[in-house]
């Protein structure tokens, strides 16, 4: 008897180890991950300038404040030599190496600056422009012994400053890395997980309540429940064959679009949803349902007023599982032909967009030191989207948990 | 089997009843008529059929796929099982209280306010407030539960709970209630309340009460239906079927020598 119960406490003992090892574990996989992410993914976050004085006048733009501002200022200012210019600043500051220096996106900078205060047109300018992606590197103690002392010098002389990188929050993807930003692919996974969540969310909540709580029970409702969890488990890349086939081959739906990627990632979810759904349904006790028909309430009733609402943290759970998966699918989107250059952030849904998975697997791919760190804040963003989505529904979940 | 000479103000009958679950019959050929005004007990065995016999009176076996039903029911004459009879709009008309107390996970206040609502009951805040109110009272739980009636229905006791969904089931204000146990989870005061609760509700409504207590029955029907093994033995006077039953089983069972 003693025996027994001794017996009985170790293997609860036993037991309760092996759960707090297997948290423990994952735990440790979840820190190590986002420690290496954010080392290395923060100088991402860190832009270096250099600091270059132009003399407009000397440089013989003819560019006139009453010029940039008058009409065909734009056209002016596109039409200048900038990036002549600055090539020659930099030469005549920093002698021979200077123009290397500078980012070849630094002219833009310039033009920007201008059309902001045409009055810089007038005189001697001290400007602070983006950095060449070797000066970047340096500045951030990663790149050859060479550039790290020239960058030293150059921070000395009070001529280079790193601040905090707006423009890769607010820009798109690019040749240079220093000029690259992630909103275009931001901006395109918020378009195609709309598309995906409008389509998915009601299609597999209403699959699921029709499937539970209309359909008879016979062959055919076998044959669909069997599909769509044959379908749930379908490797995503056959998604991306079947929305080429389907979307761009058949429909002439626009390549690399925001819709076409949500539509593909929405057949890939639904599933998902329709089988999360469905056992949430089932779990919403027959009593309550009973109780409900008793008073006179009608089937749809009974549905919307009981069933749905008793179900939907379970539904919000499952979603949130296909939707995550969906943000993070690489595969089925080059497919589709996600995977362009696209430098401009897409502007509707059918505008040639990318998503961050896509964007960082092209970073991933790059030859540049400077794309090494760009991967990793990219990972950043992406993780946190991924969080921010998840803290959503876990919100709206823990709304409608119903206490028992 | 049922004394046609007592038997007048029909408010629902039913004619050769049988009702299966897949193959196995759980009510064979029961005839039987619910008055108006009065109060039936059904007793009888545990399993023997009482449930199921009182669940095809508002359909609610439709609701279990293997349960299938054979005979003739009509509540006022209508046919219940008639294609064109509205089984939402005869739920609403023969209100029921099921065995296990099933309270919505919802506030109290709802739970008594969802049937009113979904039929257009009341006509403002302060009349669903009244009904509400007056429900509560007539299932004896108004004074327990007066100052808590955003509480969650489903935090009350099991006999809370039970007299909750009386409350409930009443608060539609159908024409008959059939009631399955309502009493098995109370105390004798909560039953006392319940049973004060149908001798005040019988002269508005048709009451069928299911018991496994014979006084019960005893005190609060003017019918009793004795069923057993799937058969309805003995139907008539409850003064009658108590103190001198025509059927030997009837009489085992209610002196308690099988049950
Ligand atoms: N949903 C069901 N599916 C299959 N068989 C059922 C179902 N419900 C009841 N039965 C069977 O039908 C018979 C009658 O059951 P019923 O619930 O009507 O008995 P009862 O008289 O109400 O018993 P109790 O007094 O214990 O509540 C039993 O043999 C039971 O096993
Ligand atoms: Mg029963």
């Amino acid at each position: 008897m003693e025996r027994r119960v001794r017996r009985r406490y170790a293997a609860e003992r036993r037991f309760r180890l092996f759960g707090l090892a297997a948290i423990v574990l994952s735990a440790g996989f979840l820190l190590f991950l986002l420690v290496t992410m954010m080392a290395n993914g923060a100088r991402g976050f860190v832009t270096t300038e250099v600091a270059l004085s132009i003399d407009f006048p000397a440089a013989g733009l003819g560019l006139t404040p009453d010029r940039i501002r008058g009409p065909g200022g734009d056209l002016a200012l596109a039409g200048a030599q900038l990036d002549a210019v600055v090539d020659r600043a930099a030469a005549a500051q920093y002698g021979a190496i200077g123009p290397a220096l500078f980012s070849d996106g630094a002219d833009t900078i310039v033009r920007r600056a201008l059309k902001a205060d045409p009055r810089l047109a007038v005189g001697r300018v001290r400007l602070w422009l983006p950095a060449a992606s070797d000066v970047d590197t340096a500045a951030k103690a990663d790149g050859t012994p060479l550039a790290e002392k020239r960058a030293q010098v150059l921070t000395d002389a009070g001529q280079l400053r790193t601040g905090f990188n707006w423009g890769f929050l607010s820009g798109s993807d690019s040749t240079d890395p220093t000029a690259v930003g992630i909103w275009g692919a931001l901006k395109g996974s918020l378009l195609t997980m709309l598309v995906t969540l409008a389509l998915a969310f009601p299609i597999g909540v209403l699959s699921a309540l029709y499937l539970e709580e209309y359909a008879p029970r016979n062959r055919w409702t076998d044959l669909i429940e069997v599909s769509i969890n044959n379908l749930a488990a379908v490797p995503s890349i056959i998604f991306g064959l079947l929305g080429l086939a389907v979307f761009l081959n058949t429909f002439h739906l626009p390549r690399s679009a925001a819709l076409v990627g949500g539509l593909t990632l929405a057949l890939m979810t639904m599933p998902v949803i329709v089988i999360a759904s469905r056992n949430a349904i089932k779990a919403v006790p027959p009593s309550i349902r009973d109780a409900a028909l008793a008073l006179g309430a009608s089937p749809v009733q009974v549905v919307f007023h009981h069933v749905l609402p008793l179900a939907l943290p379970g539904i919000l759970t499952g979603t949130i599982i296909g939707m995550a998966r969906a943000l993070g699918e690489t595969a089925p989107l080059l497919m589709i032909g996600m995977r362009a250059f696209i430098a401009t952030p897409p502007g509707k849904l059918t505008d040639p967009s990318t998503v961050l998975p896509v964007q960082i697997f092209l970073w991933s791919d790059e030859v540049s030191r400077g794309f090494i760190e760009k991967t990793s804040a990219a990972i950043i963003v992406l993780l946190v989207f991924l969080l921010a989505m998840n803290g959503i529904a876990i919100y709206l979940r823990n709304r409608f948990e119903t206490r028992w | 089997m049922t004394d046609k000479t007592i038997l007048n103000d029909h408010k629902m009958t039913a004619r050769n009843v049988s009702v299966w679950y897949g193959a196995v019959q759980a009510i064979g050929d029961v005839s039987i008529d619910i008055d108006q005004d009065k109060v039936t007990a059904f007793i009888g065995p545990s399993g023997c059929g009482k449930s199921t016999f009182l669940r095809t009176l508002n359909r609610m076996n439709d609701t279990i796929a293997s349960a299938r039903v054979e005979g003739d029911i009509r509540l006022d004459g209508e046919d219940v099982y008639a294609r064109e009879m509205d089984v939402v709009q005869l739920r609403a008309r023969v209100g029921m209280v099921f065995q296990k107390p099933n309270p919505f996970p919802k506030s109290i206040y709802e739970n008594v306010a969802y049937g009113p609502r979904i039929h257009g009951l009341a006509s403002s805040k302060a009349d669903m407030d009244r009904i509400v109110e007056r429900s509560l009272a007539r299932a004896g739980l108004w004074g327990e539960v007066k100052d808590r009636l955003s509480d969650s229905g489903t935090a009350l006791s099991g006999g809370q709970q039970q007299r909750l969904c009386i409350a409930r089931a009443i608060a539609v204000d159908p024409e008959v209630i059939l009631m399955d146990e309502p009493c098995s989870a109370l105390d004798p005061i909560a039953t006392a309340k319940i049973e004060e609760l149908i001798h005040e509700l019988k002269g508005r409504y048709a009451i069928v009460v299911v018991t496994h207590n014979m006084q019960q029955a005893a005190r609060v029907s003017q019918r009793t239906a004795f069923f057993h093994l799937g058969q309805l033995v003995e139907y008539g006077q409850t003064s009658d079927i108590f103190t001198n039953p025509r059927e030997e089983r009837t009489r085992d069972y209610i002196t308690g020598r099988y049950g």
